[in-house]
């Protein structure tokens, strides 16, 4: 084995000889997205102590670099699960009913500005917000009308809350208890992933140490009565958005992953209990291979902390699942059907990645939410993929790839190297107070926005390949106006109409468990039958919680 | 020695979204502007308190939530109401073009949708206001 790689190198040092004269002389060598450099070739010597057995392994099993599942997409496919919400719960609902209509699989909510920060439709500070970036949702009333028609026993269903997620998540359950589905049968995600809030998507809602013992109330309260729910989607998504780079997504995602392990843990929960419902979400970005790397790398690297380090026994404790989205960042207002194309790569790098589920963009994101039609192009690039490509007849077939191996071994190295400085502030709660993630990723944002103003970064249709006096010719959505006034009066009758009285003893009992330390799940959810709205629930948890807010830097 | 442009740099409303905020306040304060971050969440009150407190010559508002047309026109009606209509409010985000023509007719400054290099913004400014740095 030696011998042979010493003999590739030396005629690998021959042609070289040869190529340097032909490549154009260039400053630098081809940087991958997150400034790794890439050689012009890969052959065995750049993966030179690669060890099957232990660096992959196969599929299903230990370290999972190949797949969590034996059989991956021969038994599976990934979940389409398009993320959506506009306007009211009745707007949304149809939407969901469109998309399940053309072979979606999975729901994903997508809710409004004032209900990501636990408002209601009427607060003061909802003006202009309702329903423009996703569906208003303030009662338990519009969760059941944004699932009036579909069976939640049925159905699995991600929502992309954080501050009140405990809340929303009420919702949910209560309104499944309404269609007599017991929450044993229960299937979804809560994204619930504050850490990464506080790094990137900014939708918090009290402080830190509240936010995680909220978190661990959750997963406390998922193990004995929702076990089939995936309570936190830990993720990078949002951190790629805001800037970062590959390596940055990966070392942080995980860093906020183990860290949960850890309150878990400290919470006094077995660790084989809860991580076994730990998923993971990630952005699919341009740079292809390094997607693809990416991903197993992380596959890679929780199962060995997960195993070796905080010494879990259960196989599903040390596996990696995860839904992915492809890069909104990287989509343009110009020529905005490129997108399609752009997304398409994006998809296909998350599946060659081994994806358990994939949201995949429409064209028109940078301009408003998507269309009927440009999500169903998106919906339809997912089903391309599965049907038409052969992708997905073999598993991870880039395993083995010199390149792709040596891309999954750096991009490891440097997402330990991060686990390392992070260790070194004092674990990532204390690195988040420091900034630290959040200067490099501004950081590493404004160094792209420097590569593309000077054009060592392409951006076809923005930089490059432009259109003069262009003009847009793809059809946009409109939010009704009046969305904001009917969620005014929805929630005028439904406050008319409830025992006022007892929400407001719901919301007593509530404040008194956040001041105390039992489970603020049960004490949510008897707020919620009630009919308390979600601004009275989560003006609540602030009285006793208390609010956060990050000093301005850039 | 010409006195340097003070620009306010400000997120209005519940939009979390900060990166083009943060990117267009480094690459201002680059251009050798003096940048004032307001940070996430500000009303327009708060905004145009802080305008004033901090006497600076431009506003710059981000929204990509969608919420401009209430966001951009209450600011600067507070600060025409303080006196201070001289400030230049202008912005960027996510805003349609139809939406852009109103608010250019109620006022404001150019607005930036995705893409704009920051080079035009910087230039923007420059040419607004060619006595200062």
């Amino acid at each position: 084995m030696a011998d042979e790689l010493k003999r590739i190198a030396e005629e690998r040092r021959k042609w070289q000889e040869g190529v340097l004269g032909t490549v154009p002389k260039q400053g630098q060598s081809p940087e991958t997205l997150s400034g790794v450099p890439v050689d012009i070739l890969y052959t065995p010597g750049e993966v030179a102590e690669f060890d099957y057995l232990k660096d992959l392994g196969f599929p299903g099993q230990y370290p999972f670099t190949r797949g969590v599942r034996n059989n991956m997409y021969r038994g599976r496919q990934w979940t389409m699960r398009e993320f959506s919400g506009f306007g009211t719960a009745k707007d949304t609902n149809g939407r969901y009913k469109f998309l399940l209509a053309h072979g979606e699989v999975g729901l994903s909510v997508a809710f409004d500005f004032p209900t990501l920060y636990g408002r209601d439709s009427d607060d003061t500070l909802a003006q202009g917000e309702v329903g423009k970036c996703g569906v208003a949702i303030a009662s338990l009333a519009d969760m059941e009308t944004l699932f009036d028609g579909i069976p939640l026993a049925d159905v699995s269903t991600s929502m992309t809350i954080n501050g009140p997620a405990a809340v929303v998540w009420a919702f949910y359950l209560a309104a499944a208890e309404k269609q007599g589905v017991p929450s044993e049968k229960l299937r979804g995600t809560i994204q619930n992933d504050i850490l990464k809030e506080y790094i990137a998507q900014k939708s918090w809602l009290f402080p830190p140490e509240p936010s995680m013992r909220v978190i661990t109330d959750i997963m406390a309260y998922a193990s004995k009565h929702v076990p089939k729910w995936n309570t936190i989607s830990i993720s990078g998504y949002h951190i790629r958005e805001a800037g970062s780079t590959a390596a940055q997504e990966l070392a942080f995602t995980l860093k906020d992953g183990l860290t949960y392990v850890e309150a878990g843990i400290k919470a006094g929960l077995d660790v084989d209990v809860f991580a076994p419902r730990l998923s993971y979400f990630f952005n699919s970005h341009l740079d292809f291979f390094e997607e693809t790397a990416k991903f197993r790398a992380a596959r890679r690297i929780w199962a060995r902390e997960m195993k070796e380090t905080f010494k879990a026994k259960k196989p599903e404790s040390w596996l990696l699942r995860f839904h992915t989205q492809t890069a909104g960042c990287s989509l343009t207002a110009q020529q905005p059907e490129n997108n399609i194309v752009r997304t398409a790569f994006q998809a296909l790098a998350a599946v060659l990645g081994g994806t358990q589920s994939l949201h995949t963009n429409s064209m028109d994101e940078t301009w408003a939410l998507p269309t009927e039609k440009a999500v169903l192009i998106a919906l339809r690039t997912q089903q391309l993929i599965a049907e038409e490509t052969g992708v997905t007849n073999t598993i991870d077939p880039l395993g083995g790839s010199y390149f792709v191996e040596a891309l999954t071994n750096e991009l490891e190295k440097q997402a330990y190297d991060y686990f390392r400085k992070i260790d070194a502030l004092g674990g990532m709660v204390r690195a988040i107070e420091h900034g630290f993630p959040q200067r490099e990723i501004a950081d590493a944002a404004y160094r792209y926005q420097k590569q593309v103003e000077d054009g060592r970064r392409t951006v076809v249709g923005v930089n490059k390949y432009t259109l003069e006096g262009e003009k847009l010719e793809i059809p946009l959505l409109r939010i009704d106006p009046t969305v904001e006034q009917e969620q005014h009066q929805r929630l005028e009758d439904l406050r008319k109409k409830r025992d006022n009285a007892k929400v407001k003893k719901c919301l007593a009992d509530l404040k008194a468990a956040c001041a105390g330390k039992d489970n603020v799940m049960y004490p949510i959810l008897e707020a919620v039958r009630a009919c308390a709205t979600l601004g009275e629930i989560c003006g609540t948890m602030k009285e006793v919680f208390g609010s956060y807010e990050e000093p301005p830097m850039f | 020695m010409a006195k340097k442009l003070r620009v306010l740099v400000a997120k209005p409303g519940l939009d979390g979204h900060d990166r083009g905020a943060k990117v267009v306040a480094r690459a201002l304060r680059d251009a050798g502007f003096e940048v004032i971050y307001t940070g996430l969440h500000q009303t327009p009150e708060m905004i145009a308190e802080a305008a004033l407190q901090e006497d600076v010559d431009v506003v710059g508002l981000s929204v990509l939530s969608g919420a401009h047309m209430t966001l951009f026109p209450e600011t600067m009606r507070l600060l025409k109401e303080k006196g201070a209509a001289d400030i230049l409010v202008f912005g960027g985000g996510i805003i349609p073009r139809e939406d852009m023509e109103e608010l250019y007719k109620q006022g404001c400054g150019r607005l930036f949708g995705p893409g704009t290099p920051t080079t035009d913004i910087v230039a923007y400014l420059k040419e607004k206001f060619p006595d200062r740095v």
